[in-house]
């Protein structure tokens, strides 16, 4: 996607994947296809020898992708409009209920202010604006030291806090 | 009373700090208006008609001097000069300056308050029974719930961008003053065959245009469980309540279109999965730690008869009047529960003076109450008194304005801010229940009506819980004019039911004969000492509907 550049681990990273429209031809390099190009094609895609990403419109459920789930190496979830949350649900399933170990990458309309909402419900990579600055990143994932309650990230609780006193 | 620890301390301050960049980044022009609405709004920012309005959470209504008196601070430092409590437990100022709000959020942090969630597409401050801890059909104080649900939807990173707001509530009684059932979640204590106490939980209940008694979903959830319970009725919710229309977007809805059966089946796959984790369990000694901040005070040994009482009876018709209507049985002997009327007749429902809330402070230190609470009818309750300090308590109020001896009377009204604040209101509402109020300002007539709940909202959300009033008026506008529908027979207690619309809506200056007339039917036709509700519930709405528009086709 041309005006944004993504983040990994806190860092600047180059995108090793190429996302496909639904009728441009396979490179042989990684790529990211929609889900429907998924469903259709889903028998030569998972055969092909190289990393393989599937991209999720907000109202489509990780589920929809079965056991196939775990052949994946990055699953894209889109924000279509910031208001709309369900990707923070998608991405706690995956990390969670399918044990989805790759990359989750956020893509479309957020703001700095959910990246650290993001971060915790197991979203790991940002496809951020062209002018943001990694220093902004930092700070939102600093703006609250404590948690209350458990999520993907697996931070310590403040119960857990307390009572480790 | 809850107290924060260092971490509670860290969260609020580091919220506050959070916030105030939000502002500054709105001021400087790098958020949108669009962008920073929602922002603003997870900190109970609204912008009205005329200003900001600053909505702060009273954690299930519960609040000490030391925050009255913050409050009263607040009402003078960065508003007019009063306050404002809701119909959520809440208080809202209305003249707040946007550059002063982050200032405002720190004052409030020093005792440990804040705004947070208390607006927003986002689980909202939980509200719990006010007379809580003090009521005598407690099975168990509700707040120690609400402390851990507050805690764990305290930035809830999953669940901070729903389809629409989430209200839960939290009642401990066997009488439900907390409106369980009109909320999106509704938590009532129960005990089981065994002795144990566990929760029945509601969802799908709400007011707005639709109108809906929530459904249960959780016939017994054990204690451990709740937080898992909860956050898998949030995961349903969150996955498929509907983002396309914002009037059909809450928790209800979906309720209702699956159907109640469906949706514990959904609720319960993800329930039993996020349970099997285990790491949302609540383990027994956080429930105990927790239990401790919301100790009773060490009550005295006093006997259930107090002589000054007594004689105040004996000697003051008004105290009389007051003790009638404004105490409540307390659980210990030689106490009682003192409801703060809001509601003086003529007077804007649920508004406090900043002079008020520091007399209250002072009330509370000198008769050694360590705090007031907020009921979620705009009143205030005292809620451990010394049967022996009432006379005194009651000559101090009287002074301040605040004796209106009139608790759950026909002039103890519900309502909005209506379009007298509200850029959502086709109506105002105010005015409409400073006139009922003085319609029936004489006392004795309204002893004599007894129990009646009137509550006002105006417009189709329903702030003012017009679905659930005895009497429900609802403002609406047609070409610009505002006129007000009457409902009958709504309930928000343990036998909840939403009123039913009389018929075509009344003018301003018809809508108080109408509703008078009512009352009249009422008076004629009521059996024994049955309430206006149950009259209305025996008789249907016929013979009241035909009374309320005697003369109707004269006006059109």
């Amino acid at each position: 996607m041309t005006g944004t550049k993504l983040i990994k681990a806190g860092r600047f990273v180059e995108d090793a994947f190429v996302t496909l429209g639904d009728d441009d031809p396979q490179p042989a390099n990684g790529t990211i296809v929609s889900l429907a190009r998924f469903e259709k094609e889903r028998d030569a895609l998972v055969s092909r020898n190289a990393p393989l990403g599937v991209r999720l419109k907000s109202d489509e459920s990780p589920e929809r992708l079965g056991d196939d789930v775990n052949r994946l190496s990055v699953i894209v979830l889109e924000f279509p409009k910031f208001r709309d949350g369900r990707a923070f649900s998608w991405a706690r399933m995956l990390r969670t209920r399918l044990g989805f170990k790759g990359e989750i990458r956020a893509t479309g309309h957020f703001l700095y202010d959910q990246l650290a909402f993001m971060a915790r419900v197991g979203i790991d990579a940002f496809e951020v604006p062209e002018g943001f600055a990694i220093a902004e990143f930092d700070r939102a994932m600093g703006e609250i030291t404590n948690v209350y309650q458990p999520s993907a990230d697996g931070r310590p609780t403040i119960r857990q806090l307390r009572a480790d006193g | 009373m809850y107290r924060y620890d260092e971490f509670d301390a860290r969260f609020v301050a580091e919220r506050v700090e959070q916030f105030r960049y939000q502002v500054e980044r709105r001021l400087s022009g790098e958020l949108t208006e669009d962008e920073f609405k929602p922002l603003r709004l997870l900190n109970g920012l609204y912008l009205q008609l005329h200003a900001y309005m600053l909505r702060i959470a009273v954690p299930y209504g519960t609040l000490s001097p030391k925050q009255l008196r913050m409050l009263a601070h607040i009402a003078r430092k960065y508003d007019k000069g009063y306050g404002h409590f809701t119909t959520r437990q809440n208080i809202q100022f209305n003249w707040i300056k946007l550059v002063d709000v982050p200032d405002t959020l720190a004052d409030l942090a020093t005792v440990e308050m804040h705004a947070i969630q208390t607006s927003g597409n986002c689980i909202r401050n939980v509200t719990a029974d006010h007379f809580a801890g003090a009521a005598r059909d407690e099975i168990e104080d509700p707040r120690i719930l609400a402390e851990i649900v507050r805690q764990w939807s305290s930035l809830h990173p999953e669940f901070t961008y729903l389809p629409r707001k989430f209200k839960i509530a939290v009642s401990g009684s066997e009488h439900d003053r907390a409106a369980v059932k009109f909320h999106d979640v509704g938590i009532e204590i129960i005990r089981n065959d065994k002795g144990e106490t566990g929760y029945r939980v509601y969802a799908g209940g709400g007011m707005g245009r639709t109108p809906y008694i929530g459904h249960v979903v959780g016939d017994f959830v054990e204690k451990r469980d709740i937080l898992a319970f909860l956050e898998a009725v949030m995961r349903v919710y969150n996955q498929s309540g509907r983002r396309d229309n914002i009037y059909k977007a809450r928790i209800k809805i979906l309720v209702n279109a699956l159907g109640a059966e469906e949706m514990r089946r959904q609720v319960m796959r993800e329930f039993d999965e996020i349970k099997a984790a285990g790491t949302l369990a609540v383990p027994s000694a956080e429930l105990d730690n927790i239990a401790r901040y919301f100790a009773p005070p060490a009550f005295e040994a006093l006997g259930d008869n107090a002589p000054e009482y007594d004689a105040a009876r004996a000697s003051s018709a008004a105290f009389r009047a007051w003790s009638d209507t404004n105490l409540t049985p307390h659980r210990a002997p030689g106490y009682a529960i003192a409801t703060i009327s809001l509601k003086p007749i003529g007077g804007v429902p649920g508004d406090a003076t900043h002079e008020q809330l520091d007399a209250l402070a002072d009330l509370l230190d000198e008769f050694g109450m360590g705090e007031l609470r907020v009921s979620h009818e705009q009143n205030l309750v005292l809620p451990h008194v010394r049967k022996k300090d009432l006379p005194a308590i009651f000559a101090k109020l009287e002074a301040l304005g605040l004796a209106t001896p009139n608790a759950g009377l026909v002039t103890d009204i519900i309502a909005c801010p209506g379009l007298d604040y509200c850029d959502l209101a086709n109506a105002r509402s105010i005015p409409i229940a400073q006139r009922i109020s003085e319609r029936f300002q004489d006392l004795a007539r309204q002893h004599d009506i007894g129990e009646l709940k009137i509550k006002i909202s105006g417009c189709i959300n329903a702030c003012g819980h017009h679905h659930a009033g005895h009497i429900g008026v609802l403002g609406v506008d047609k070409k610009g004019v505002e006129y007000y529908q009457l409902q009958l027979g709504g309930s928000g207690a343990e036998d909840a039911s939403i009123g039913e619309i009389l018929g075509p809506a009344f003018g301003e200056h018809e809508i108080v004969d109408a509703v008078e007339r009512v009352v009249d039917v009422y008076l004629e036709q009521r059996s024994g000492s049955e309430r206006f509700l149950d009259t209305v519930r025996r008789l249907g709405i016929e013979p009241f509907k035909e009374r309320a528009y005697a003369g109707w086709a004269f006006h059109i």
